[in-house]
């Protein structure tokens, strides 16, 4: 909310500059958003009066004008289309600055002498409005000092009221505060019954209490609409961010800024037979001021008249029922709606007023009297006209109770660890408006007013006693608690270590965004319905990412469009598999993914720029799974979209499918445009994250034996087919087979490749002899042949 | 004896002058072998009188000695000298980069997260984690936030259907972790959080770090210096804090904590990097906590905030766009 710090002060006026008050009220909760000043700097100008004005002689768009100061006539030359002799106007003679330091002098305009400005309100820095030359009332005293006459030297106060305070959404809320916190008696507005001079009622039905517990009505006839509304409401309107429509709305808009009650007036002759306050039927139409055709709900309050809905109760007014240049007699409403009943309202039709900021936080439910007494004086002081008496509708059933609250002494100083004095305790509490029910060692009963509906609890009494004794002026201190850990548990790993391995191969870690755009996730998992967000940001974030390789392909794609050709990321995160309708069974879980191209290594001086492949890939996700000493997946031929059917494979440990890893498929990397293989992983984070304690076996003494073997056997047939066989067939003293070629290509047949495997046997007691050796190699040639039909080479 | 002089003079020069291990041999052989030229003036020692023949016997055997000594001595600077002649030849160029794969990094989200973590972690708090597709329930409910209460407005939610959200905090880790555990607990949640709103300095998905404390008198106090220290530890400096009113639906004292920040002009501002505040009783309740025997404080902060106050990032977008030469700056 933005309000004047000049009309602020003449409510309260605190001994304390404007940097003071803005900082003591964002301390007190109210935080002030910015302080604006409510003109440019400017000086020597002057309410000034053209008296006359001609067609500049040697310029089309030029006027000549003749200016009173009040004492002398200036000549000024002005570009405006509206100078014209009659008019009031901000006048900026010689000597005048504007703004910073723009001086006027003395001037010659296509040869006629020009001794002054004639001002438009954005040179002023009032608006933006450059249209022509600022017209001011024209009882405007010549000859005053602008700054004086509009009361400039004053700022705009912006305070971000969070949703509990709507109590300060008014200037006599602001003021409110304000006095409690300097302790300064406030000034406020006199407001006196109006004089009644028609006996003319209005009837009133509000057929929905609950929603609407007090709506108070009045007629006021023969009203002037045609009249200006008076400079000092424009300008604390102005102030407050409010342009001036009529006096009639003005007059409402100025009550709602003043105390904080919306109103609403209608043209009295639009209105038939009676005002009813109802539910909306559902499918209801209104067409609203802004134009807006609007179809309502059941669970909107409106106001109606015998005939149709005149306005959304506490948001809009509808068309064809307000003031207009044409009204003569109004019918002003003041009334109280709960808050339960328009809370979300405005927003479901896409609306957010004045009105229903308001009402949707809370309104004081005593001020509506106070507010449309405030009203008609107003409107019969500006506008004129007879003013009928209220109609008050009440279901005081309905209406909010005074909460009695209590605070208990043992609590506060629990809460605070200080124990503030009994007395200052009582004093703020008072203070703020609240009535000491019984206050005795051990508690305060209060009762808090009726602006004060945020007040419920006990700790929100502790709140604003902490409040206005000041958060900072509270002890502050370590916590004590007994020494208490959860076990270290080594069967699950850190995800700190098993990112530190990935980011010492040269990966850099990645976050993307938990939504893609669907036709992606369509693209690499045509089978899976993605989980699609009811209102996304964009289209390109619609659905809930099913797999965090896409993501990652995207953030490759990225880099290979701004010249980086060797890309190693990771990703740690959730993917979202499932179904919002089953919630529970939705799977939202946490992934390790990775994505390599390029060459293997930064390109050097000592290497060339081998590219990486599979095995890469491999090694990377294998010392994923090293880490821990966990169990190590199998890998098995993949099935998956979006990988290279002959190079990837799906990983499964204890014959649980953890994830998955690859080449991605050369279609669809060459379909998203990238230039090079693309490897990726794909690993369920818990899989790697599974971890075994380490426990020692006894390190053999006696020496290892080792024996190379070079077999021809199918291509087709898995390395780790062989090795499974040597396993089994190469006695107890096995240690350990390693692959140290593969050839396949000239010299051999076709069909076959050549595999070099080299052995290790180890004896726990005694060192190995040639003829065990020999025989566990016997053994397993021919298991191996076979088993496999592999044949040792020559 | 003036022939032993002669010849142990001739003998040592023989050796400073040999330049390699083979020309050292030959003089070894010249002057020490069986038919040395001092071997030979042993097989002297007959001649000598019996008086002299100690003394002349010692000084042969010294002579001898002091050659051997000599060549030892010259054979072990010529292996020297061989091995740096050798070495010189093998000089390379050290300024060279190294061989192998470079380094890579870690996310700066995740590395401020981290040394949040450490923080919180270090002083007895555990890490809490939980969905991120939440129901309505855990996401609002539970915080004392009601349907249609104007705080939901603070927090533009993303929707799948009318009860099911993308988490806006990761508070619902703390009801979640609140309903299954009773007090004393300290945990951290740490995690992505959404919300519908794009433009230069919001992100529709973003990180926090919330707390959470409850236990026996936990007061207003505990919760200033915990949160000061942190901050204190976060930025290795002895910031400026203060402590602001503010509100949430589910604290209640709420407070923002303000650190106060110079710039290159040297004109300081007030920067709120903090929420936080006394859990709301109703809160405790409705998870099924005492709130008359426990109290406790509730904290949350931004974590691209921390990160773009320490590292200097100007742009939040960057956190997101995975532009290696963006990531790469953080090693």
């Amino acid at each position: 909310m933005k309000i004047s710090e000049n009309w602020l002060r003449e409510w309260v006026n605190p001994a304390i500059g404007s940097d003071e008050l803005v900082a003591q009220i964002t301390l007190a909760g109210l935080e002030v958003d910015e302080v604006l000043s409510v003109a440019s700097a400017f000086s020597g100008v002057v309410v000034g009066e053209i008296t006359a004005a001609e067609q500049h002689p040697n310029a089309d768009k030029l006027r000549v004008c003749q200016v009173s100061d009040g004492v002398e006539t200036f000549q000024v030359v002005c570009g405006a289309p509206n100078a014209r002799a009659g008019i009031k106007i901000p006048f900026a003679k010689i000597g005048a600055v504007l703004g910073e330091d723009f001086k006027i002098k003395k001037a010659k305009l296509r040869q006629v002498e020009s001794f002054g400005m004639l001002c438009s309100a954005s040179e002023l820095g009032l608006s933006d409005d450059h249209d022509g030359i600022m017209e001011l009332p024209l009882s405007a005293p010549v000859g005053e000092d602008f700054r004086a006459f509009l009361d400039l030297d004053d700022c705009i106060i912006d305070v971000d009221l969070t949703p509990n305070r709507s109590d300060c959404l008014s200037l006599a809320g602001l003021a409110r505060e304000v006095g409690v916190l300097n302790k300064v008696d406030l000034t406020p507005v006199q407001i006196v019954p109006a004089v009644t001079t028609l006996e003319d009622v209005f009837p009133v039905r509000v057929e929905a209490p609950k929603a609407c517990p007090r709506y108070l009505g009045r007629v006021i006839r023969g009203v002037n609409v045609a009249v200006e509304t008076p400079l000092w409401m424009v300008e604390k309107l102005r102030r407050s961010g409010i342009r001036s429509i009529d006096p009639i709305v003005d007059i409402t808009n100025y009550v709602m800024l003043e105390l904080g009650q919306p109103m609403h007036a209608f043209d009295l002759s639009n209105l038939s037979n009676s005002v009813v306050v109802r539910m909306a039927t559902q499918g209801e139409q209104i067409t609203l001021l802004d134009g807006q055709d609007v179809t309502l709900r059941e669970d909107t309050m409106v106001i109606a008249d015998e005939s149709k809905a005149l306005a959304i109760a506490g948001v809009m007014g509808g068309e064809g029922s307000g003031v207009t240049t044409e009204t003569q007699d109004i019918f002003l409403e003041s009334a109280f709606f709960a808050p339960i009943a328009l809370a979300g309202k405005a927003r479901s039709y896409g609306l957010h007023t004045d009105a229903s900021h308001r009402y949707e936080r809370g309104v004081d439910a005593t001020l509506q009297e106070k507010a449309m007494e405030r009203a008609t004086a107003l409107v019969l002081d500006i506008a004129g006209g007879n003013a009928g008496p209220i109609t008050h509708t009440v279901d005081e059933g309905s209406l909010p109770e005074a909460m009695i609250v209590t605070l208990r002494r043992k609590k506060l100083d629990q809460y605070l660890a200080v124990s503030i004095d009994q007395s200052l305790v009582t004093d703020i509490l008072t203070r703020l408006g609240l009535e000491m029910v019984e206050v005795t060692d051990q508690e305060w009963v209060t009762k808090a007013p009726s602006h004060r509906f945020d007040i419920a609890i006990e700790a929100d009494l502790i709140e604003e006693v902490a409040r206005i004794y000041g958060y900072d002026n509270l002890p502050s201190s370590m916590p004590t608690a007994a020494v208490n850990f959860t076990p270290l548990s080594e069967s699950k790993a850190q995800i700190q270590a098993l990112r530190s391995i990935l980011v010492s191969q040269g990966y850099q870690e990645a976050v993307t965004y938990s939504f893609i755009d669907p036709v992606l996730s369509k693209q690499f998992l045509p089978a899976i319905e993605p989980v699609p967000l009811a209102n996304p940001i964009s289209v390109d974030m619609g659905v809930m990412r099913p797999s965090l390789v896409p993501g990652l392909v995207k953030a490759y794609l990225h880099n290979q469009n701004r010249q980086q050709s060797r890309v190693r990321l990771f990703e740690t995160g959730r993917r979202f598999i499932g179904s919002v309708e089953a919630l529970s069974e939705l799977d939202q879980q946490q992934q390790i993914s990775g994505l390599i191209a390029g060459s293997r290594y930064p390109e050097g001086w000592y290497h060339g720029s081998e590219k990486v492949d599979f095995y890469d890939l491999k090694a990377h996700v294998e010392a994923l799974f090293a880490l821990n000493d966990g169990d190590r997946p199998s890998y098995e031929r993949s099935q998956c979209e979006f990988l290279h059917p002959g190079r990837s494979a799906d990983l499964f440990v204890g014959g649980k499918f953890v994830g998955l890893m690859g080449e991605l498929h050369p279609q669809l990397a060459k379909s998203l445009g990238a230039n090079q293989p693309i490897y990726v992983f794909d690993i369920a984070l818990d899989a790697v994250l599974d971890a075994q304690l380490p426990q020692y076996q006894s390190v053999s003494r006696f020496p290892e034996v080792r024996r190379d073997l070079a077999l021809l056997v199918d291509r087709d047939v898995p390395v780790s087919q062989l090795e499974k066989v040597i396993a089994d067939a190469a006695g107890d003293a096995f240690k350990a087979v390693l692959v140290f070629d593969i050839y396949q290509g000239q010299g051999i047949d076709e069909s076959k490749k050549s595999v070099a495997l080299g052995l290790t046997w180890q004896h726990p007691s005694h060192t190995l002899s040639d003829e065990e050796v020999n025989n566990s190699v016997e053994k397993t040639v021919t298991a191996l042949a076979d088993q496999l039909g592999a044949v040792v080479r020559g | 004896m003036e022939n032993l002089k002669q010849i142990l003079a001739d003998a040592l020069s023989a050796v400073a002058a040999s330049e390699s291990e083979s020309a050292l041999d030959d003089v070894r052989v010249h002057y020490l072998g069986k038919k040395g030229a001092l071997t030979a003036l042993l097989k002297q020692l007959g001649n000598v009188s019996a008086e002299d023949r100690p003394k002349f016997g010692q000084l042969v055997n010294e002579a001898k000695g002091q050659v051997q000594e000599r060549i030892t001595e010259r054979k072990s600077s010529l292996a020297k000298a061989a091995l740096n002649a050798k070495l010189a030849t093998e000089t390379i160029d050290i300024s060279l980069s190294g061989k192998g794969q470079e380094v890579g990094g870690l996310h700066p989200v995740t590395r401020t997260m981290e040394r949040i973590e450490t923080f919180f972690r270090g002083i007895g708090f555990d890490v809490a984690a939980g969905p991120e597709i939440e129901d309505d329930y855990h996401n609002f409910e539970a915080l004392n936030i009601p349907a249609h209460h104007p705080a939901r407005a603070m927090q533009d939610t993303f929707y799948f259907n009318p009860n099911t959200v993308l988490r806006t905090h990761t508070s619902p880790v703390q009801v979640r972790t609140m309903e299954t555990t009773q007090p004393p607990i300290r945990i951290i949640c740490p995690g992505r959080v959404y919300r519908c709103d794009s433009d230069q300095t919001h992100t529709p998905m973003f990180h926090q770090v919330e707390g959470l404390l409850i236990d026996e008198n936990i007061s207003f106090a505990d919760l200033k210096g915990i949160l000061q220290q942190f901050l204190n530890v976060f930025f290795e400096d002895d910031l400026k804090v203060r402590f602001r009113p503010s509100y949430f639906p589910f604290t209640e004292p709420s407070i923002e904590v303000d650190i106060m920040r110079t710039n290159a002009q040297g004109e300081e501002s007030w920067l709120e990097v903090l929420g936080c505040g006394m859990v709301h009783p109703k809160v405790l309740e409705m998870s099924g906590i005492d709130s008359e025997k426990y109290t406790g404080f509730a904290f949350g902060m931004g974590v691209e905030r921390f990160a773009m106050l320490r590292y200097k990032v100007d742009d939040l977008r960057m956190f997101f766009e995975n532009d290696l030469r963006f990531l790469k700056q953080f090693k």
